[in-house]
């Protein structure tokens, strides 16, 4: 009954084995990576007033909020920086991170009944977020940018880029997609079967907002407590936002020796991240 | 032979119920304990089913099949039989339990379809979008552009939101994108059932294009008149199991007349329309004379039917008609009027002559009417799946040729006559 002479193209057999995903096929439909991107940004400012002010007021407000607060209120150190610019920067780096990983959280759940429907690597969807997501980062960089220079021209101004370090800034922006893409299809995969994880998400990355240097410098922290420095510099987000920092505001960086663990971290987290989700991604219709 | 472009070798898919997707932690834990304390889980869904097995479902059990280009492909089966796990699998929207499904070239399932529309894009836009959701790539998609939007009949809105489409709108397009994507195997299920019937025919022709330009067309429905116009073939799944490979018709045959050829039925049980079976109702029909509901052409079928009248009636009737396979009716028998008294339980014996019916499956509708004043037909009870039966082939009456439903239709009428003429010599 069987054609032994075919050269198949595709082989479906029952899930075997833990890290299979196929690159290629991937890069086969880049095309849909790219238009499920302008889908989003299209679709998400239609019939908002503001449209993609949005994206810009969302930071600056929390920004102005850090600044009041903490700069003014608690008068926290910001390392001799202007507080504007200090929380800005970590802001946008932070913000960018947590988006991702939210929105590629909802993955399966989201998309269930397209999956439900058509086949297509599952993967582009998280992909097609966080690259979306890049998008409202680049725009909240910009005015980042403008407000930099505004800050840096003043004279006497303690403000200075690291030209050298900037150069790396599609390096961390890549490790911070990384992270948000690995956390976020971790709990992608494991809430097509507990719910109570996706609860869990936003109000955890409100939680570790607090636990990287986001809204305070790390060297406060190593100051007052060095021992708690060591834990903080463990969570794979500091060494980045950091060095964000040191980049354009010329900040000393402290985490220099860390660099290396949070890069572990962070391929040990994506790959984590892309074994659970191969493997839910076979059979998740069955249980969502 | 022509090329192959699909196996599916012994493919089973189980499913696990109860204890799989309680959706959170909690009832997992609940269920967890109680099985700890040897008690009944709480969370446990209650199937009544024969494919169950303790807490396992076999919705495909060990399906083998293989598909070359050029067929068209029907998949008949009841509810639950198995059909669109099978093409879920096929276009791997889930993974096999068991078994390897191999597939050459490319896959496109219009498994409803217009999934991933986003409403608010334009039509255009979800034009690109769904193609390429589908597995095109961008440039493919500007190059069919506009054969997609002509076959839509929708150009003038193509750059408005498809939120503002009508129904109709919105699975045209979504049609036109799936029909254009010139897949090596093209999966469809129930596609049709929106769209107006000049469309719908348009649909069948493009599937049928497909299959006649040497690709593959797996086809699911219900609706037994597309699958005999579309298919070349067809299989029957019998809960989970492929019981049946081999012609549209037998395939429908078996799907029609799954359990229903008894030759003994509880009339009274059957669901009938509003404001039947009220004033008369028939309660049994017995068939006589015969064990299998197997009848030879031309021969008499003999069943008495049990009725409970509540009203007089002094021009009772039976109508007798007989069904195609798709439930069309065919032909229709009446008997002669007798009297029925308001309060009594009667029964009576009916003979129908089934007279030029060709081979064939065939169901049985039974009406119980009654004269008005005005000449026309008063119903009191019909039902429509009074049961099945089968008119049996005998090629010595046909010359030796089997009869060809499909092509030759229901009914053998009489044998034409036939004399030689004389050529005139012109003079």
């Amino acid at each position: 009954m069987w054609d032994k002479s075919v050269k198949w193209d595709t082989t479906i057999r029952p899930k075997k084995g833990w890290f299979q995903i196929d690159f290629r096929e991937l890069w086969r439909y880049r095309d849909l990576i790219l238009l499920m991107v302008k889908r989003d940004f299209k679709v998400f400012y239609k019939q908002t007033i503001l449209g993609p002010a949005w994206v810009v007021l969302q930071p600056l407000f929390t920004t102005l909020v850090f600044t009041v607060i903490f700069g003014n209120v608690a008068r926290l150190p910001t390392d001799g920086m202007p507080s504007f610019l200090f929380y800005m920067a970590g802001n946008i780096a932070w913000q960018y991170f947590s988006s991702c990983l939210i929105q590629t959280s909802n993955t399966f759940v989201q998309n269930s009944k397209l999956f439900g429907k058509v086949y297509f690597p599952r993967m582009v969807m998280p992909v097609a977020t966080v690259m979306t997501k890049l998008i409202d980062f680049l725009v909240q960089f910009a005015l980042f940018l403008v407000f930099l220079v505004i800050y840096a021209v003043k004279p006497g101004s303690p403000v200075a880029p690291n030209w050298q370090l900037i150069l790396l800034t599609p390096v961390m922006l890549l490790q911070m997609a990384m992270l948000g893409l690995g956390f976020g299809i971790i709990v992608s995969a494991l809430t097509t079967k507990y719910r109570d994880l996706a609860m869990l998400v936003s109000f955890g990355v409100h939680l570790w907002m607090y636990a990287t240097p986001v809204a305070y410098s790390s060297s406060l922290i190593y100051q007052n407590y060095p021992a708690l420095a060591k834990i903080l510099m463990l969570n794979p987000m500091t060494p980045v936002i950091e060095l964000f920092r040191s980049a354009y505001l010329g900040v000393e960086m402290t985490c220099a020796p860390y660099i290396w663990i949070s890069w572990v971290t962070t391929f040990a987290v994506l790959f984590v991240g892309i074994v659970l989700f191969t493997r839910i991604e076979r059979t998740f219709m069955d249980t969502v | 032979m022509s090329e192959r472009v699909l196996e599916i070798d012994s493919v089973s898919k189980e499913y696990r119920l109860g204890s799989y997707g309680s959706g959170t932690l909690y009832r997992d834990m609940q269920s967890f304990m109680a099985r700890i304390r040897g008690r009944e889980d709480p969370n446990r869904k209650i199937y009544a089913r024969e494919q169950i097995r303790g807490e396992y479902l076999m919705a495909l059990n060990q399906v083998s099949l293989a598909l070359n280009r050029g067929d068209a492909l029907g998949i008949l089966g009841r509810n639950g039989a198995g059909k669109s796990t099978l093409l879920k699998l096929i276009s791997r929207i889930t993974a096999p339990t068991a078994g390897e499904i191999r597939i050459k070239g490319r896959v496109a399932s219009l498994l409803e379809i217009g999934t991933g529309f986003h409403p608010e894009l334009t039509g255009r836009e979800n034009i690109y979008l769904n193609g390429a959701i589908l597995g095109m790539t961008r440039g493919e998609i500007t190059r069919k552009l506009d054969e997609i939007v002509d076959f839509s009949e929708i150009s003038q809105f193509v750059d408005t939101p498809v939120k503002r489409y009508s129904s109709g709108m919105y699975v045209k397009l979504a049609f036109a994108v799936a029909a254009h994507l010139d897949p090596d195997i093209l999966i469809c299920d129930e596609v049709l059932a929106v769209g107006d019937v000049a469309f719908q025919q348009k649909c069948l022709n493009k599937m049928s294009d497909v299959a006649r330009g040497g690709r593959a067309v797996i086809y699911v429905s219900h609706n037994m008149r597309t699958v005999s116009q579309l298919c070349s073939r067809a299989v029957f799944l019998d809960r989970g199991r492929l019981t049946y490979d081999g012609t549209v018709a037998h395939a429908m045959d078996l799907y029609a007349g799954a359990g229903l050829r008894s030759v003994e039925r509880d009339l009274d049980a059957l669901p009938r329309t509003r404001d039947r079976g009220e004033s008369m109702r028939m309660l049994k029909m017995v068939v006589l004379n015969n064990q299998s509901m197997e009848y030879e052409q031309d021969s008499d079928m003999e069943f008495t039917l049990t009725v409970r009248a509540n009203v007089s009636e002094p021009n009772c009737r039976i109508r007798f008609i007989v069904l195609s396979n798709n439930a069309a009716p065919l032909a229709t028998a009446q008997c002669p009027a007798f009297r029925v008294e308001a309060g009594e339980t009667f029964t009576r014996g009916f003979r129908v002559n089934l007279g030029r019916l060709a081979p064939g499956e065939f169901g049985i509708k039974i009406q119980l009417i009654g004269s008005r004043h005005d000449g026309r037909a008063s119903y009191y009870d019909t039902v429509v799946d009074c049961g099945r039966f089968v008119v049996t082939d005998d090629p010595a009456r046909n010359q030796g040729f089997i009869w060809n439903e499909p092509v030759w239709g229901s009914v053998r009428l009489r044998d034409c006559e036939t004399w030689p003429v004389e050529e005139d010599v012109c003079p």
